[in-house]
């Protein structure tokens, strides 16, 4: 049997971190601080970096692509992308461009998600309209696809001038560029991507993440109504924070894990967030955070169910100080992932597809999913 | 899926033929069929709940039913793919359950005398700014209902997420059975629809005019709790 290929990779949103004095840290020395951990990232054998994208005061990820950049001249190997790259309110063509040049930089290790975003701040801020984001990501995830073909391009559309003959620069060396689109749990959004035929990451920030079992069943019969192999990659993007034991681990994350929900439960009308919350999210939720063989432990029975091939995991949430991220990514390097990675060869779980017409490798497509390895 | 619907809509006929005319149309623990417009999570949540509730389900999200066709078979199965056309045609408790900012889209007759659940929530930071949503003190369902003066509007299933909504549905006498308001100014309509709630698997509480649905919004203070009845009816009769 062929052996599957797991990808373990870390999300950061450049939270503004607390000092050793307990106050928040500057958000240049965040950026600094950033490109040591995907620095640190590769050292300790983790698959991909991956920055998330916002526009306000307690996050620091504005332009992914310098920061990725900045880490690409310091490591050899890892992949680097994006967390999500809020494609609704950005130029396709822009994107492009700084994704090519990072992946020139990098020697073909760009990688992309990209989602019409949870967070809407970027939305004002760029200009458009918040009740047209549906048709604003459609057309420019079709334009995006487009690009990612290489070749003149000749497009119009509505919310970006046409473009006639036009050639983008630089070209793709290895001639595609691996982009997933990003799903929150809306149906819709999980056809989309099989309608294109680009791999899915769906991201869970609460709950039991199995739940989103049925959302992977209705992407691979998405992908077979449309004629794409049905075992493209599926991906799972969770929060977790790994420490010494159990204990160190919890007692860091929990305080700062309310007060980044209490303040998204304020912005955004969820429920306020309890202990009791944050208790069960650690123990079946979408929260992994415990010692290195806890957190494999609940890792891995969750790819298993979800018969995924990739987890992003966002390795520490909120203000938690930088040593203690850098411990978590030590942590989830050296010891989580290919403890994980154990678990899955030890037990693959029982796997996924409808039979699908071909494998990805055998596919023709601008947009292949995954790095040529 | 026409064909579906249209014998939902002879089977409910049928069975209301030569009853009292009023209770038929009200009694929605008799009714067969629910319609759900929206086809998203909540949408999908509720279509599955209602199936599992015994109830014949048909959703309908803008465009043609082929378009959900697949999401409901693999999310919600055994529920129909429908329009939103006939889903109004043929239900008599609709569940209103689309991105608020995109209700206005729906002809403001298309629920004539229908009982019409108002599940969505104004979220200005999701949904974008809405002057008139904004600016609506008796809550969001009363911009509904103005914008639907014929419908018989419940505003209802709002008020807890959709994995809330998947995780707590139980048996009538479970003891950690959690309560789901309705609130309408049409007392049959609520009434009717406290009888889907129970259905559905959730203790229902008569939370009173339509205009108190304000307190079943964001920000408003037991929303997105999960509470027992008698807390839920505590918390609202307290306002």
């Amino acid at each position: 049997m062929e052996e599957r290929e797991y990808e373990f990779g870390l999300d950061s949103f450049m939270a503004v971190t607390d000092g050793l004095d307990g106050e928040p840290i500057g958000g240049d020395q965040v950026v600094r601080d950033t490109v040591e951990e995907g620095v640190l990232a590769e050292q300790v054998g983790i698959d991909s970096f991956n920055i998330g994208e916002h526009y306000r005061d307690d996050m620091m990820d504005s332009a992914a692509p310098v920061v990725l950049a900045a880490i690409a001249a310091q490591t050899e190997r890892i992949r680097l992308g994006t967390s999500v790259t809020v494609l609704s309110t950005q130029d396709p063509v822009r994107l492009y461009n700084n994704f090519a040049t990072l992946d020139a930089v990098s020697g073909g290790r760009a990688q992309l998600i990209l989602g019409r975003g949870s967070a809407v701040e970027s939305f004002p801020l760029f200009g458009y309209d918040l009740r047209e984001y549906e048709e604003i990501f459609e057309e420019k995830l079709e334009l995006f696809v487009k690009l990612l073909g290489g070749g003149p391009v000749t497009w119009s559309g509505k919310y970006r001038p046409p473009l006639n003959d036009v050639v983008l620069t630089p070209p793709l060396a290895a001639g595609h560029l691996p982009t997933w689109v990003g799903s929150g749990g809306s149906p819709d959004s999980v056809i989309r991507a099989a309608r294109y035929g680009l791999p899915l990451m769906l991201a869970v920030i609460g709950g039991r993440p199995e739940r989103f079992r049925p959302l992977v069943d209705l992407y691979r019969r998405a992908l077979a109504e449309y004629g794409h192999p049905t075992d493209l990659p599926v991906g799972l993007h969770t929060l977790g924070y790994v420490a010494a034991t159990d204990e160190e681990a919890i007692e860091t994350q929990w305080p700062y894990w309310l007060q980044t929900f209490d303040r998204a439960s304020r912005e955004r009308g969820w429920r306020r967030p309890t202990r009791a919350q944050f208790d069960a999210e650690a123990a079946h939720g979408a929260m992994f955070v415990g010692s290195p063989e806890t957190v494999a432990q609940r890792i891995a029975p969750v790819m298993r169910a979800l018969d995924v091939d990739r987890i992003d995991l966002h390795y520490a949430l909120g203000q938690v100080p930088a040593a203690q991220r850098r411990g978590s990514i030590e942590r989830l390097g050296r010891e989580v992932f290919p403890r994980v990675r154990e678990l899955l060869e030890a037990d693959p779980g029982e796997h996924r597809v409808l039979g699908g017409p071909a494998a990805p490798g055998e596919v023709a497509s601008p947009v292949r999913s995954t790095h040529a390895r | 899926m026409t064909s579906v619907l249209a014998e939902m809509s002879e089977g409910r006929d049928e069975r209301t033929v030569g009853s009292d005319a009023a209770a038929a149309q009200t009694d929605v623990a008799a009714t067969k069929l629910v319609g759900i417009i929206g086809a998203g999570k909540l949408g999908m949540t509720l279509a599955r709940a209602a199936v599992a509730a015994g109830y014949e389900v048909a959703v309908a999200s803008s465009g043609p039913a082929e378009r959900i066709a697949l999401s409901v078979d693999v999310l919600a199965p055994g529920a129909a793919a429908s329009t939103v056309q006939d889903v109004a045609d043929s239900a008599n408790v609709i569940i209103l359950a689309v991105p608020v900012h995109r209700f206005r889209e729906l002809r403001r007759d298309l629920f004539d005398g229908k009982i019409l659940v108002d599940a969505m929530n104004y979220w200005p930071d999701t949904d974008g700014e809405d002057p008139e949503l904004t600016a609506a003190d008796g809550g969001s369902s009363a911009v509904v209902q103005a914008h639907f003066p014929g419908a018989r509007v419940v505003k209802s299933l709002n008020q807890l997420g959709y994995h809330e909504l998947d995780d707590y549905t139980r048996a009538p006498d479970a003891p950690d059975r959690i309560a789901v308001a309705a609130v309408g100014d049409d007392r049959l309509a609520v009434r009717a629809v406290m009888r889907l709630i129970d259905r559905l698997g959730f203790d229902p509480v008569d939370g009173g005019p339509l205009a108190t649905g304000k307190l079943l919004e964001p920000d408003g203070s037991p929303y997105a709790e999960t509470l027992s009845a008698d807390r839920l009816a505590r918390r609202l009769s307290a306002r």
